[in-house]
C-alpha cells in the first residue's frame, strides 16, 4: 500500500448561504483546494453528501460535481454514511491513492441544508436513524443523543455543568475561526438556560443546520515531497459500523463503533492515543464529545465530564479537542463535516491556524460519526517536512 | 407514505412479535434472518411480554412533523423482561417525573396521522406498570 499525503485543503465560509447552490459550494471548496495544492486536474473524485435528494432534490452528484468543476469525464463517486459521509469520502479517496488506482484523488464533502425548512431538515436528518423502529415513535436526533446523555448521567454521575462545558469550549475556539457559522463565545449559563430541545439537551448543546463544503486532495507521498513545503501524511484509517437502532447497542452510554474505528486507525498508524497531540471530533451534541473522549481513549469511561471541566481539552490543555470550534460553533453541514475535520487537522499540523493554533501539533486524530453512533470514521494524520 | 410500508410491520407494531434464535435462544426485536449473537439462521417467532424497566428516556420539546401536537412527550428505551431493549413513547404519566428504572408495560395506541388524508398509524406505547 502506498503512503498517502494530503497535498491540498479547501474550506469555504460556512453558514446560511441563501445565494449559493449545492453545486456552487462544492465547486468553491474544491477550487480552494486546487489552489492550495497547485493542481487543477485530478484522477478521481469522491463526494461525501448525506442527502442531496432530501435537502435539494438533487442526486447524481457523481456527475454534477465533476461537470461544474471542470473535470468532465473524471470518474466520480458519491458516498453516504449519514453524518459520517465526509469522513467516508476521505477514506475512499485514501484507498484510491493507497492502492495505486489514482495519483490525485479529490474528496469533497458538501451539504446544502437550508433549501428546506426546519421540519423537512429534521425529517431528512432522521433518515439516519431506524425509520421503522425509531423515527416511527417520534424520536429526533437530539432525542437520541439526549437518551445517551441521561444514560451517561445515570451511570457515571455526569452533571449538567459538565454536559454544557464542551459547547462553551468549542464556541471559544470557533470565535477564532473565520470559516465558522457562529464565531462567538457563549457562557456556561447561556448554554444551561437556552431553549429546551430534548431533555436534558438544550439548543446550545446542539450543532446547527448549516450550508457548507470542504475539500482535500490526496496523492502519493512522493508528489507531496516534490512540492518542497511541509505536508501531512494520513498514517491511519479506521472505519466501523454498529446497530442502526440505539436500543440495540451493547449499552446506551458508550460509542462502540467509535472505539473500534479509533483502535483500527491507531493500530494502522502504529500509535496509541498518547502519541496524539489533538483531535477534531464529532460534537453533533455536547454529550457526543464527552462520549467520544471516552471511546477514543483520551480518558477512562465516566471521566470525560470532569476532564472537560478541568481544561484537559481546551486549546491550551494537554489534549485539545475541536480547535476549529467543532460542529457546535463551526457548523454541521452533515456531509461536509468529516472532510472539514481533516482540513482543520492539516491546517493545524502545517502551523497555519493563526490564533487557534495548537502548540507543537505533530499528530492529529479526526473522528466523524454517522447517526446515533451507528457508523464512524477515524483518521490519524502526521506532520512531515 | 405507502400502505405496504406500514402493513408489513403489523406483526411487530400490533403484536410485538420478535424473533428467537433456535440455536442460542437470543431474542431480537424486530426479528431478523441471521442471529446477531451466534450467526444461526433458524429463527422462531415469539410474542414479547411488553413489560420492562426504563433504561433511558428523553422529553421531546421540539417535535418532528406529525408529532407536534403531542409535544412535550417522552420517548424511552425500555429493557424488556425478555432481555432486549425496545424504543417507544412513554405516556399516561408526567414526563418530568420519569426515572431510569421505572416499571413500564405496553398498550396498543394511536401513534400519529399522516396528514388529513393519510393513514392513521397504530402501534405500542409504554405506560406505567401498575401491576394490575
Amino acid at each position: 500500500m502506498k503512503e498517502v499525503a494530503v497535498i491540498g485543503i479547501g474550506m469555504i465560509d460556512w453558514g446560511e448561504l441563501w445565494e449559493k447552490s449545492l453545486r456552487t459550494i462544492a465547486v468553491e471548496a474544491a477550487l480552494k483546494c486546487f489552489a492550495d495544492a497547485g493542481v487543477d486536474k485530478v484522477d478521481t473524485i469522491t463526494i461525501g453528501c448525506m442527502s442531496g435528494g432530501l435537502f435539494n432534490n438533487q442526486e447524481h452528484l457523481g456527475s454534477i460535481v465533476p461537470d461544474y468543476l471542470g473535470q468532465r469525464f473524471v470518474p466520480a463517486t458519491r458516498v453516504e454514511s449519514a453524518c459520517a459521509s465526509g469522513g467516508l469520502a476521505v477514506r475512499s479517496a485514501f484507498l484510491e491513492v493507497a492502492s495505486g488506482m489514482a495519483e490525485y484523488a479529490l474528496a469533497i464533502g458538501v451539504e446544502k441544508m437550508t433549501d428546506v425548512d426546519g421540519g423537512e431538515a429534521t425529517f431528512a436528518l432522521a433518515t439516519a436513524a431506524d425509520q421503522d423502529y425509531e423515527a416511527f415513535h417520534g424520536i429526533t436526533f437530539p432525542g437520541l443523543y439526549a437518551m445517551m446523555a441521561n444514560a451517561h448521567m445515570f451511570k457515571y454521575g455526569t452533571t449538567l455543568e459538565q454536559l454544557a462545558q464542551p459547547s462553551v469550549k468549542n464556541h471559544f475556539n470557533g470565535s477564532m475561526n473565520p470559516h465558522a457559522q457562529y464565531p462567538f463565545k457563549v457562557s456556561l449559563e447561556q448554554v444551561m438556560n437556552s431553549t429546551k430541545v430534548a431533555d436534558p439537551l438544550r439548543l446550545l448543546h446542539c450543532s446547527p443546520i448549516t450550508d457548507g463544503a470542504a475539500a482535500v486532495l490526496l496523492a502519493p507521498v512522493e508528489k507531496a515531497k516534490e512540492m518542497n513545503k511541509p505536508y501531512v501524511v494520513i498514517t491511519g484509517v479506521g472505519h466501523a459500523s454498529d446497530t442502526i437502532a440505539l436500543a440495540q447497542r451493547q449499552d446506551l452510554y458508550s460509542l462502540k463503533a467509535v472505539e473500534v474505528a479509533a483502535q483500527r486507525a491507531l493500530k494502522m498508524s502504529g500509535k496509541t492515543i498518547k502519541d496524539v497531540d489533538f483531535a477534531e471530533v464529532h460534537d453533533c451534541f455536547s454529550i457526543a464529545e464527552l462520549m467520544v473522549m471516552e471511546a477514543i481513549g483520551v480518558v477512562e469511561p465516566g471521566q470525560s465530564g470532569a476532564a472537560v471541566m478541568n481544561g484537559l481539552t481546551a486549546l491550551d490543555g494537554d489534549f485539545p479537542i475541536n480547535p476549529s470550534g467543532g460542529l457546535k460553533s463551526k457548523g454541521h453541514p452533515v456531509g461536509a463535516t468529516g472532510v472539514a475535520q481533516v482540513c482543520e487537522a492539516v491546517s493545524q499540523l502545517r502551523g497555519e491556524s493563526g490564533k487557534r493554533q495548537v502548540k507543537n501539533a505533530k499528530t492529529a486524530l479526526t473522528q466523524n460519526m454517522g447517526g446515533s453512533g451507528a457508523s464512524s470514521v477515524v483518521h490519524i494524520l502526521e506532520a512531515r517536512s | 407514505m405507502k400502505v405496504p410500508r406500514h402493513w408489513r410491520e403489523t406483526p411487530q407494531r400490533y403484536r410485538m412479535e420478535a424473533g428467537k434464535c433456535s440455536k442460542c435462544g437470543s431474542i431480537q426485536f424486530p426479528g431478523r434472518v441471521i442471529c446477531p449473537d451466534c450467526g444461526a439462521t433458524e429463527m422462531e417467532t415469539v410474542k414479547l411480554s411488553g413489560k420492562g424497566e426504563l433504561a433511558s428516556y428523553t422529553v421531546i420539546r421540539v417535535a418532528p412533523t406529525g408529532f407536534t401536537d403531542l409535544a412535550p412527550y417522552a420517548v424511552g428505551v425500555v429493557q424488556l423482561e425478555e432481555g432486549m431493549r425496545v424504543m417507544g413513547q412513554v405516556v399516561d404519566c408526567d414526563p418530568d417525573n420519569l426515572k431510569i428504572g421505572d416499571r413500564l408495560t405496553t398498550q396498543f395506541r394511536r401513534i400519529n396521522e399522516e396528514g388529513k388524508t393519510g393513514m392513521i398509524l397504530y402501534g405500542f406505547k409504554f405506560v406505567p406498570d401498575l401491576g394490575l
